[in-house]
Parts: structure tokens; C-alpha cells; sequence
């Protein structure tokens, strides 16, 4: 790379510019898409408000139950993990704090770089035992497409650019921190047209089915 | 005369993608734990019984139709297209190896309601001819005849000739104006005659004014296992026709699973118009009337019980602390299976399974995890509150020799009624 | 005019002895990363060489390059380099003006031919822009240039606007200016950025150019790798509040008079290469950092576009909010429009469809 600047001014300026668009209108599309199907009206006499469950299983799904905790230990932990440390790392990373607070106006405290630091390192670790998971586990290996590998390593990319970004291992600077946005592009730019979406439409989802038992009086 | 084909297929599958459907396949992202809740997965360990898997022909309709980036392949040629041949290629994955348990649907990560669509994707099944002969023949013989096993009324007059002898009691027919009209599943009468018995005598009890109906006596709904909103709304109706003639306050669906969540929560959609009478399962009138103190029980089952709680009434419906309540009235020892109430697991033979001979071994397969949960509490006996399960777990737990009974909860509570007149 | 007078002469002249000069010497010796024996080397071969030409050019300047050299309160090593050279030409310094200063270029160019060095300050308009834009006695700076090199032994680009296009090449750029790089491919070149250069960096370059006679090792940009192979971040006395995430927030803030890091009001340090956190600035005073100032990055190509001196590092340069508010808008129009279509065609095919009846059923029997 003979001129690492120009190629970072590249990424932050119009490569943001045009991954933030296909980004845009991507994921507003897919979201509209899905609510403007509606569902049908429901005659039966529900047992309960739909709203409250809902909103319960919007949230509380994100935890196992424990039946399944023990029969799939090693995707309720390490995918947990990974999550959380996924998003430790975008969302309470400084610089990042920085970057969000300009695209939408929200700012929050941070965590300290060296533990941001150290929740990376586990969480890339956790992505590979992920990969590992998924190609030998006998489930996965069977219902993956070509699809889930793909946004694994779209995923993946960012978390190993921005830690080699972060400890300067890659010279000079501007090129490495380039490669890391670059591929922060890849996977904005990838997102609305893959099961990337979940991070967004996976709140809808557990909102419908918490309604639908909640209607009739299950908890989801 | 018309015939079923491909392009009604879709025609129906398109009408079943709504928001939530979309929502669901904008979400999966392959973790495979849905399999881990899956019996037929379980105890196969038979990887293609993924849930998720069942419903890709639908996934695949959505992503075409339905979605911008599949649109786009689609306007450049590229993407697969459902055919005939997929569709055959899932009917036994969708018939043979799910029984809409719904227990996947409680726990995908990102809150898919799998059931939902494989319900779904049986409508498009249907409509383009591709359904096990089981379920055709007892659907046919439900419209035809009222019955989705043939079972005449003269077979059922002959049963209710028998309760009102060994009770005593008049067993109701046609009568206007009161408070129930009880439904019956054919299975029960024809397998356990004891529960017709067991209404009767509690109702009298407790002082319910009740009927059956000569013009349609039947609960279950084959449409509904099959997967055909026409068929089911056939049936469904003409429960409401009785309902509405004779003036009944509420309907009873009887031990039965299905059979409940076919008139309580899929039958107003059928007709797409609320009810103008309420409908509930035998459990929950029974336990209705033991919070109003109208059931007078003595003496209590003394072995150690455990219970199976039928899918579509548990998970599906809510009624899950009813049938506890009444075990306390009349169980000294009663142990639930550590996996119970909405999380149960279960017995492998509902949602037109046991109707499916093809499934037959998958069928006492899937039974193998019910049969695991049952070595763990070591009972003497299982009670449930659905024929169907009941059938399935005695044939189950025979074929592996297991000296087990199975027992129905409405009959045990008959037994401790106190009866009027005699002594106590 | 190349001096006649000897180097130690002219520096007698100036009041300046022998051991000031030694000392001079052993400060570029560090500076180079020579050891101390190295020293009379250095001293011998700046002393031997009559004083070598220098042609300085200026072009679209704010002058600052040269002012960060010569602007000290007392003769200090920096600047006495200028003693070391014969500066032939030079527009600010020069004692001739006019027709006269241009004669004393020419003739150091005729006299030193091959042997004189080239020094540019200021970016040039560049071959497709108006020539008219910036022009030194009738003459366009690229043909000025284009002549000067001539005979030039090496170029050596002082500061941003010389190395990079600097201040005039930024957005929107109306003169069409270019780096001395863009338009100077035959002759070897070092590039000394800055917005200034630091003084002692500037004497550094040319100490160890004349010493050796030959280019430094330079980096992609051709910039020394001594002077320009650390990054501000590497080197920063507040890095270790980088490491341990205490930031200013805001100017005089709490964090800011803690003299925590920059980071958050726009210091660029991470991704600039430069001597400043080591040599300072005012013989050693201080720099911006240290002022509590943050890095704009002024060594770097394009800093002046690199998206706002108060903007961190991570934040995009373009106008995001509004592309992203835009692009969402556009997405859930033809989203709706698209899903509204398909719902119209699944309930229009509802409406049409013939129910399904058992007979149809029992045909597949």
C-alpha cells in the first residue's frame, strides 16, 4: 500500500458514506418489509394482554432455560460470550463511543481500553471455537450454508482489525485502522441482505412469539 | 373436477407469510438449538429432523417473494425456486417427524415460533396434494361422517345406553339452553368409554347443566392436523351450528389436546369471527369447579403418580396449574417429570402422527425421550389429559416393557367424588 | 553566489566558534543515531566541502517553514545551518530583489551545475491548472521549478504544502495546487512535512543529506524514517492515559487540566508520523500536546481534509447523519411499497383460491 492515508481518508469519507447507504436503506426496507405484512386479526378470546409478554420475551429469551442450557452447553455459554463481548467491544470502546455519538447524537461512559482490550482477545477466541463448533458439530454442520460462514467471517474481520489496530501491530497505522473500517463497511454493507439482520429483527421476532404464547397465557 | 397442484400450494403459503413470518426468517441464523428441543432430533440424533429445516420450503417462498434481496435474484435468475419435488421431499419431515409440540418455538434464541410455520407450511402441503394417507383418510372421514374414525352415534348411543345403567345418571342429548354442550374425541370413546362416565357422574355432582349433541358430537379436527384451514373450518363450524341451536352457554372440548386448540384458539380464525360462547378443556371446568368448592372429594390415590402434560393444552393453551390443583384434591404422592408444564417434552405421537402409519417408528422413537423422563421419577403410574397421549404412552411404555398404567385425570376425580346419598 | 570564505571563516564571521560548532556537529550526530566518534567526521566533512549551494524555491507558502527555522531569540543549532549553506536564493531571507535576485539564481545554478541542492517550500499549481495562480517574476512556479531542477543534485519538499499540497490543495483545492512529488519524478527527493516542520528536523535532513551525500532512509511517503518513523501515539507523555481510558472531554475541562489524553477532542496522534513528541517545539519548550492541544496531524497527506481537527480519530469525515437519515427514508419507502405489493398478491390469490376438498384430496391417495 503505497499510500496508507489517502486510503484511510477513502474508507472514513465516501466508503462510509456509500456502505452507511446500502446500510440504510437495506435494513429500513427489510424492517418495513416485515411490518407492513401484518398479521391477521385474531377472533379467539385471549387469556391476556399480548403486549407485556411481548416485551418479556423480547428480553428474557436472551437467557436459556435450563433444559436446554444442559443439552447444549457449549452454544448457550460460548454464544453468550461472544455476544456480549461483541458488543462490550463496539459499544463501550471509546473511539466507538465517539464514532456512534456523531452518526446519531448518543454518547455513554466507556470501559477502560486495556478491559475493552482483554474482553476482544476472549471474544475472538470464542469466534473460533464458534467456527470450530459449527463445522464439527453434527446439527450445525448440517443446516450451515455457504451464508453462515460468510457473515462469520464478516463478523470476525472487525473484531481481528481492530485489535490489530488497537495494539499497532500492523504498520503504518493509517493502513491497518483503514483495513478495519473497511471491513466494518463489508459487514454494514452485507448486513441487510443476510441473517445479519437478526441483530435487529431478532427483537421483532421474540415480541411475536412472546405475544402469541402470552395471548394464551404462556410464558415464553 | 379440480385438482390439487403446485400453484395452489404457493397461492397458500403466500397467504400464510405475515409480519411475524418474516420476522422469523429474518432472524435464523442456523445455531441448531432448536434441535436440541426437538424429540424426533433427540433420539435419532438424525440431523435433517431440525425444525428450523421443516419449514424451508416456506423460508424459501419468504426469501423469494417476499424479501429485496431475493427479489433481486430472482429478477437476475439466480435463486432456487420451490417445486413439486421439495415439496414431496418434505412431507415426511413435516408429517412424519413433527407433531407441532411447539417446544422449539420456546426456545430459539432470537424467539422463532417454528410450530407457527410448520403449521403453516402444511397448508401449502395440502393444497398442492402432498399429505400422508393417514391424514387424508381420517380427514375425509371426518367431513363425511362426522368422525375422523368412522365412529357412528349408534356406536356412541350404545356407550351412553351403558354410563346411564352403571351410573344411574341420564346422559343429556340435544338438550337447549344449558350451560355446556360437552364435545367427545372418537379415540377416547372407542378407547377409554371411562371418561363419558366420569363427565357424567361429575357434572351431576357438581351441578352442571350439560348436553351432547346426536347432529356432532365430534371434538377433534382432522383439517387441523392435516393442515387445511378449508377442512378445519368445515368441522369448526359445525360445532358452532350445534352451539348456536341449541343455545349453550360454553362448549367442553373433551381430554383431547388438539382438539382444544382447534376450537379454542384456531376455530375463531377459521370462521374468521369471535365466538358468542366460551370454550374450555374438561381441566379447566373441572378445576373451575373445584375453586368454587363444588367438588367434594374423599380418600386420595395412595402410589406414587407422576404426570404428562399434553402439549397443546400445557405449552399451547396455558393450562398448566389446573391439573395440579386437582392432583392435590385426589393424589397423596404426586411428582411432576423434571421437565414439566411449558418446558414438557413431548410424548411423540400428537398433531396427526398417530395418525400417520408411515411414522410409526419415529413415532415410538420420539417416544424414547418421554420414556427417559419417566425412568427418572420411577412412578407407579402417569396420568394425563388427552387420548391421544395416553395411547401413545401405553403403547410406548409396553414396547418397552415398562409396567407402568396410564391413567386419565377426569376418571380419578370421579372415583373420590363423594356421592350424594351414599354414606361418606 | 557560492561563498568563497571557508566554512570555518564564515562562521568566525557570524561569532561563532570553533566549539559552537563542534557542537552543532555532535547534535546532528545524535540526531542521526551516530555515536560520538562519528563527530569528527561530521565536523571534517562540513568544514572540507566549500559550503554547498542552496537554491531555495518558494511557491504557494505562508512562509511559516521558513520562520519556524530562522524565528529563535538567540542563535541556536537549528539555524546554524544557515551558516553551514550557501543559501543562494531565498525570498525572505535574500538581501537582492527583483531582476537581481533572479541573476543570482542563475548564476549559482551555472556554477554549481550537478551539485546544488533544491529546497521547496509552498505547493505549486499543477500542469493542467492556470499557471497564472502563483508566479514569482513573470514566471509560473512549475516552470520555475522545471528549470531549477535543471541541474539540482536532489529536491528536498520543506513542509506540508511542499510534500503533500498542504493548505492550498485543500478542499477545494481553487488553484489546482500539487506536491512537488506530483510533478518531480527524475531527481531524488525527501519530503520534510510539517505544518511547520520542526526546526531541528528540517537541520537534520539537511546536516545528514550533505554529510553523506546520499538520501536517508525514507518511509512510503519519502519522508526521513529518523524524524518520521514514530507515530505521535508511540511517543506521547499521555498515552499511558490513553491506555487507561482517562480523556478530556472538553477544553479546560477536568481531564483536560489533568492532563489526560486527547483523544476525544480530535488529537490525531495515532495515525500521525512525526518527531514532536520527542524534539518538542522552541529548543525543547513544549508542543501542542503538551499545550494541551490536540494533534492536527499536520505531517500527514491531507490533514486539512482528514475531517476536523476536533473530531476523533474513529469519527467518519462525511455528512453520515444525513446519508443515514436519507438512506433509511428511501429503504422504508420501497420497502412498504414492495411488501404491500406482495401482501395485495397473496390475498388476492387467497380470494381466488378454490377451497380444498377431500375429494381433491383422496385423488392423491
Amino acid at each position: 500500500m503505497s499510500d496508507p492515508m489517502e486510503f484511510l481518508l477513502w474508507v472514513k469519507g465516501p466508503m462510509f458514506e456509500l456502505a452507511l447507504t446500502i446500510f440504510g436503506i437495506g435494513l429500513a426496507a427489510r424492517i418495513v418489509e416485515i411490518f407492513v405484512l401484518g398479521r391477521k386479526p385474531n377472533y379467539a378470546e385471549p387469556r391476556r394482554g399480548e403486549l407485556a409478554p411481548g416485551f418479556r420475551t423480547l428480553i428474557g429469551r436472551t437467557v436459556a432455560d435450563p433444559g436446554t442450557f444442559a443439552r447444549a452447553p457449549f452454544d448457550v455459554v460460548v454464544g453468550l460470550v461472544w455476544h456480549l463481548g461483541f458488543l462490550i467491544a463496539l459499544l463501550l470502546f471509546i473511539p466507538h463511543i465517539e464514532l456512534i455519538n456523531s452518526l446519531l447524537g448518543l454518547a455513554w461512559p466507556g470501559l477502560p481500553n486495556p478491559l475493552v482490550d482483554a474482553v476482544t482477545a476472549v471474544t475472538i477466541l470464542s469466534l473460533i471455537a464458534v467456527l470450530i463448533h459449527r463445522i464439527t458439530h453434527p446439527v450445525k454442520k448440517y443446516i450451515s450454508t455457504f451464508e453462515d460462514y460468510l457473515i462469520w467471517v464478516a463478523t470476525f474481520l472487525p473484531l481481528i482489525t481492530g485489535y490489530l489496530a488497537y495494539h499497532r501491530l500492523i504498520n503504518p497505522y493509517p493502513l491497518i485502522l483503514g483495513l478495519h473500517i473497511l471491513t466494518v463497511e463489508i459487514f454494514l454493507i452485507l448486513l441487510p441482505f443476510t441473517k445479519l439482520t437478526h441483530i435487529f429483527t431478532a427483537f421483532i421476532a421474540r415480541w411475536y412469539t412472546g405475544a402469541t404464547f402470552g395471548r394464551k397465557g404462556v410464558v415464553s | 373436477m379440480t385438482v390439487l397442484s403446485l400453484e395452489r400450494g404457493l397461492a397458500a403459503l403466500r397467504d400464510e407469510i405475515d409480519a411475524p413470518v418474516a420476522a422469523f426468517f429474518s432472524s435464523c441464523v442456523h445455531c441448531g438449538l432448536c434441535a436440541q428441543a426437538c424429540p424426533f432430533y433427540v433420539e435419532t440424533e438424525d440431523p435433517k429432523y431440525t425444525p428450523i429445516l421443516k419449514v424451508e420450503p416456506l423460508r424459501l417462498l419468504w426469501e423469494q417473494e417476499f424479501s429485496l434481496w431475493g427479489r433481486l435474484k430472482a429478477m437476475l435468475g439466480i435463486g432456487k425456486k420451490v417445486t413439486d419435488e421439495m415439496l414431496e421431499e418434505w412431507e415426511p419431515l413435516l408429517y412424519d417427524s413433527c407433531t407441532m409440540c411447539g417446544r422449539c418455538s420456546m426456545v430459539c434464541p432470537v424467539g422463532n415460533d417454528i410450530q407457527s410455520m410448520v403449521r403453516k407450511t402444511r397448508e401449502g402441503m395440502v393444497a398442492s396434494g402432498h399429505a400422508p394417507a393417514g391424514l387424508i383418510e381420517a380427514s375425509a372421514r371426518a367431513i363425511r361422517t362426522g368422525s375422523p374414525m368412522g365412529l357412528t352415534w349408534k356406536t356412541l348411543e350404545a356407550q351412553i345406553k351403558h354410563v346411564e345403567s352403571s351410573s344411574g345418571l341420564e346422559v343429556p342429548v340435544d338438550r337447549e339452553g344449558v350451560e355446556y354442550l360437552a364435545l367427545l374425541s372418537s379415540m377416547e370413546v372407542i378407547n377409554f368409554p371411562e371418561y363419558l362416565e366420569a363427565i357424567t357422574r361429575i357434572f351431576h355432582h357438581a351441578g352442571v347443566t350439560w348436553t351432547l349433541s346426536k347432529d356432532y358430537f365430534e371434538a377433534t379436527n382432522a383439517g387441523v392436523q392435516i393442515g387445511s384451514k378449508d377442512i378445519a373450518a368445515a368441522l369448526v363450524q359445525r360445532i358452532v351450528d350445534v352451539v348456536v341451536r341449541l343455545r349453550v352457554r360454553g362448549v367442553i372440548s373433551p381430554e383431547c389436546g388438539h382438539a382444544y386448540t382447534a376450537v379454542r384458539w384456531e376455530g375463531p380464525n377459521l370462521i374468521e369471527k369471535p365466538y358468542p360462547f366460551e370454550v374450555l378443556h374438561i381441566i379447566e371446568l373441572l378445576d373451575k369447579l373445584r375453586a368454587e368448592g363444588r367438588l367434594k372429594t374423599e380418600g386420595k390415590e395412595i402410589d406414587r403418580l407422576s404426570m404428562h402434560d399434553p402439549c397443546n393444552l400445557a405449552r399451547k393453551s396455558g393450562v398448566i396449574d389446573q391439573q395440579r390443583n386437582l392432583m392435590g384434591l385426589v393424589a397423596e404422592s404426586f411428582v411432576d417429570l423434571k421437565e414439566h408444564g411449558r418446558f414438557q417434552w413431548c410424548c411423540g405421537a400428537g398433531g396427526g402422527v398417530s395418525s400417520n402409519e408411515r411414522a410409526d417408528e419415529l413415532r415410538m422413537a420420539a417416544f424414547k425421550r418421554k420414556k427417559a423422563q419417566i425412568e427418572e421419577i420411577e412412578p407407579d403410574r402417569m396420568v394425563t389429559m388427552c387420548a391421544t397421549c395416553r395411547t401413545q404412552l401405553e403403547e410406548g411404555l409396553e414396547e418397552f416393557n415398562m409396567d407402568i398404567p396410564v391413567v386419565g385425570l377426569t376418571e380419578i376425580i370421579a372415583d373420590h367424588l363423594v356421592e350424594k346419598g351414599k354414606p361418606a | 553566489m557560492a561563498a568563497e570564505t571557508t566554512l570555518i571563516e564564515r562562521l568566525r564571521e557570524q561569532g561563532i566558534s570553533r566549539r559552537g560548532f563542534l557542537k552543532f556537529c555532535t547534535v546532528a550526530a545524535s540526531m542521526m543515531a551516530l555515536p560520538p566518534t562519528m563527530v569528527p567526521a561530521i565536523a571534517a566533512a562540513l568544514e572540507k566541502a566549500r559550503r554547498p549551494s542552496v537554491i531555495w524555491l518558494s511557491f504557494q507558502e505562508c512562509t511559516g517553514c521558513t520562520e519556524s527555522l530562522t524565528r529563535s531569540f538567540s542563535p541556536t543549532v537549528e539555524n546554524l545551518i544557515l551558516n553551514i549553506i550557501s543559501l543562494d536564493y531565498h525570498h525572505t531571507l535574500q538581501a537582492a530583489a527583483g531582476e537581481a535576485a533572479e541573476q543570482a539564481r542563475k548564476q549559482a545554478m551555472k556554477e554549481n551545475f550537478g551539485k546544488y541542492l533544491v529546497v521547496v517550500d509552498g505547493s505549486l499549481p499543477g500542469p493542467d491548472s492556470n499557471p497564472g495562480y502563483s508566479t514569482s517574476a513573470g514566471q509560473s512556479n512549475l516552470s520555475l521549478l522545471e528549470e531549477t531542477l535543471e541541474g539540482a543534485v536532489a529536491v528536498v519538499a520543506i513542509g506540508n504544502c511542499a510534500a503533500f499540497g498542504g493548505l492550498p490543495k485543500a478542499s477545494p483545492n481553487p488553484t489546482g495546487a500539487v506536491a512537488v512529488q506530483d510533478v518531480v519524478k527524475d531527481k531524488p527527493l525527501i519530503n520534510v512535512p510539517g505544518c511547520p516542520p520542526v526546526p531541528m528536523v528540517i537541520t537534520g535532513v539537511l546536516v545528514q543529506y550533505l554529510t553523506f551525500g546520499k538520501l536517508p532512509e525514507l518511509d512510503e511517503y519519502r519522508r526521513p524514517m529518523a524524524f518520521f518513523g514514530q507515530a505521535i501515539h508511540d511517543r506521547c507523555y499521555r498515552r499511558p492515559f490513553y491506555d487507561k481510558g482517562l480523556f478530556a472531554e472538553s477544553f479546560d475541562d477536568e481531564g483536560a487540566r489533568k492532563g489526560w489524553c486527547l483523544y476525544r477532542l480530535g488529537c490525531k496522534g495515532p495515525m500521525t508520523y512525526n518527531a514532536c513528541a520527542t524534539m518538542h517545539w522552541n529548543g525543547g519548550t513544549s508542543w501542542p500536546i503538551g499545550a494541551g492541544h490536540p494533534c492536527l496531524g499536520c505531517s500527514e497527506p491531507d490533514f486539512w481534509d482528514a475531517g476536523g481537527f476536533y473530531k476523533a480519530v474513529s469519527v467518519p469525515t462525511g455528512d453520515t447523519r444525513e446519508t443515514l437519515l436519507g438512506a433509511g427514508i428511501a429503504g422504508a419507502v420501497a420497502g412498504g411499497a414492495a411488501a404491500a405489493l406482495a401482501r395485495k398478491k397473496a390475498k388476492t390469490g387467497r380470494t381466488e383460491q378454490v377451497p380444498v376438498t377431500i375429494e381433491e384430496l383422496e385423488q392423491k391417495l
